[in-house]
């Protein structure tokens, strides 16, 4: 396969991701948008009204970036766990597998989908933001780089998840039982600040925490740990899953008998 | 010395040209599976399918026949051995090798929520086939194939035959040299069975080499010309279809009478068995001759309506190898 014929299925595959979660748009675009509609009027006006200020912003300013980051990342992460997991149950991954589409094009395919519908609902949530909080972008270049970078780490980490995966409990229970509790213990409802330090010290090993702070810092110029930091393990994070994920396709592991 | 360096280049493309000519498209040597739980489901197979064959693969269920076909679209993993096709290892120059097998599974493989016209292209592009030409391929081999009318329906809403049919297309969307058929007339009517066959003849004879497993053998002997019959994960029988049928040399035919039969008729040298009161079984050698039968039938005043095989000559050499392979193998390990 020439390098024009690997964009050719690179592009294959990235149209028919986004064409199916534009044709499920009831299930992919829709859901993100209402709960995160809610989350604001809840914590951002109700509830967010009588807390006042937390690291010296209006919580409502406070909380927007870490609810954008949320749900960039849910939605990176179950779009490719659900796309790839349904088409091994569906075994129509077979069609890429018999084809010379190499195992890295497969991958920046599929983790380009993901990217596009966690960019997506990302960019609705703050066009819908703007309705509820006034901000301005602090730094725009961190913004895109960590949101970008964040995106590409739960893309990927959605498309081990789905090759692991055996059954649909399976690609449910990490969103469950991991993703949620990262997300909601990742500073994005309140600053580390107010942890202990056990509880803050514990929470410096959750990478989530890393994101919705850098996020932070590109909108609001505040952060609870330095963004180097931050870029630094989101790379890394990203690097790991990355070349774990393209060895997984190496090895056909529970993809080939 | 300026001649030489001219003709050298042609010499090399006429040399590689003829070369290509005599690799077979499929060459498998030593091949070997052992699957996690220990099973051995091929026990070192060689087969050499020549360029332009219409090959059928043979065998019981669990003989290693999807395990062989798995392998060389690189859907199994062997676990030793060598799978050229056109001269290409499938280990070593896989893209290569890819681009000339296409595929058609025995079990529906495709995304039932998409339309057929979408999963051709798709799986085009999947070739770095561009949407303008794949979109030409798939208008071509969609109406070939009766499908072009329900391009734009949901895969799951066509019927059995049409979803075999989608899948045939899908392999060939991108002109393979090599066509693997796993069971593609399963669960077909006989009508579209019949117009598959054409169609599998036609692209055959197109210069496609086409590899079948089938369990209709009578699909088998009216298609192809070589065959290979896998039994337990070894080749038992590798050999054409004409020279396999040489080797039978007893057929059973049954007989319709006019008159209802109160006893069963006899014949000197030919077993007969009364099936019911207006036909009769009869086993003819090859070296006797049929005629005597009905002289004999005639004499005893029976009248013959019609006669026909008792069974697929194919099937009964099938059955037969594959009943000595299993005695063969029960003989052996008890004198383990």
């Amino acid at each position: 396969m020439n390098n024009y014929q690997k964009w050719v299925a690179f592009d294959t595959i990235l149209r028919r991701e986004l064409r199916r979660f534009m044709r499920i748009w009831p299930q992919t675009l829709l859901p993100p948008v209402i709960t995160i509609i809610l989350y604001f009027v809840i914590f951002g006006q109700l509830i967010g009204a009588r807390i006042g200020t937390m690291s010296g912003l209006p919580y409502i300013q406070f909380v927007a970036p870490g609810l954008i980051m949320m749900s960039v990342i849910t939605n990176s992460y179950s779009n490719v766990v659900s796309s790839f997991f349904g088409s091994k149950f569906q075994r129509n991954i077979e069609e890429l597998l018999v084809s010379p589409t190499p195992n890295w094009i497969i991958l920046l395919g599929y983790v380009a989908g993901g990217m596009c519908r966690g960019l997506g609902v990302g960019a609705i949530v703050t066009v819908l933001s703007l309705y509820f909080a006034d901000f301005s972008i602090h730094s725009l270049p961190i913004t895109i780089a960590i949101v970008l970078m964040t995106s590409l780490m739960f893309s990927l980490a959605g498309l081990i998840n789905a090759i692991f995966a055996a059954s649909f409990d399976d690609i449910s229970i990490i969103p469950t039982f991991v993703l949620t509790p990262l997300t909601y213990l990742g500073g994005v409802f309140y600053s580390i600040d107010l942890l202990s330090d056990f509880w803050r010290n514990l929470s410096m090993i959750n990478p989530v925490l890393y994101m919705v702070n850098a996020f932070r810092y590109g909108i609001a110029g505040i952060t609870d740990i330095n963004i180097f930091w931050s870029f630094g393990m989101v790379g890394l994070f990203s690097m790991v899953l990355f070349f774990s994920a393209l060895r997984l396709l190496e090895n056909g592991s529970r993809l080939r008998s | 010395m300026v001649t030489l360096t001219k003709r050298l280049p042609h010499h090399q493309i006429w040399m590689k040209h003829l070369n290509s000519k005599k690799q077979p498209a499929l060459s498998i040597k030593n091949l070997t599976k052992v699957y996690d739980d220990s099973f051995q489901a091929l026990k070192g197979i060689d087969l050499d399918v020549a360029q332009g064959d219409f090959f059928a693969l043979l065998g019981p269920n669990g003989a290693g026949k999807s395990t062989t076909i798995g392998i060389i679209c690189s859907l199994v993993r062997k676990t030793s051995g060598s799978v050229t096709i056109f001269g290409h290892d499938i280990d070593e120059d896989f893209s290569t090798a890819k681009q000339y097998v296409g595929v058609v599974p025995q079990e529906f493989n495709f995304n039932q929520f998409e339309k057929p016209i979408d999963i051709l292209v798709a799986q085009a592009g999947y070739f770095g086939i561009v949407a303008k030409v794949a979109l030409e391929r798939a208008e071509k081999y969609l109406k070939q194939l009766g499908l072009w009318e329900r391009r734009n329906d949901l895969s799951r809403n066509l019927s059995g035959g049409m979803k075999r049919r989608l899948m045939i297309a899908r392999a060939l969307i991108h002109e393979p040299r090599l066509l693997v058929l796993d069971e593609p007339t399963a669960g077909v009517d006989i009508e579209l069975r019949r117009s598959m066959w054409e169609f599998l003849k036609e692209i055959n004879q197109q210069g496609t080499t086409i590899i079948l497993t089938t369990h209709y053998l009578e699909e088998a002997e009216s298609l192809c010309r070589n065959i290979a019959i896998i039994d337990h994960g070894t080749i038992v029988k590798n050999t054409s279809i004409k020279a396999l049928l040489k080797q039978l040399n007893r057929e059973t035919f049954i007989f319709d009478t006019r008159q209802e039969l109160s006893s069963c008729p006899v014949i000197t040298d030919y077993p007969v068995t009364l099936v019911d009161s207006h036909s009769i079984e009869i086993e003819v050698l090859k070296t006797q001759s049929i005629n005597e039968v009905f002289v004999a039938l005639s004499d005893q005043n029976i009248d013959v309506i019609s006669m026909r095989n008792k069974s697929n000559r194919l099937e009964e050499l099938f059955f037969d190898m594959v009943e000595k392979n299993l005695s063969a193998k029960t003989v052996g390990q008890n004198d383990e």
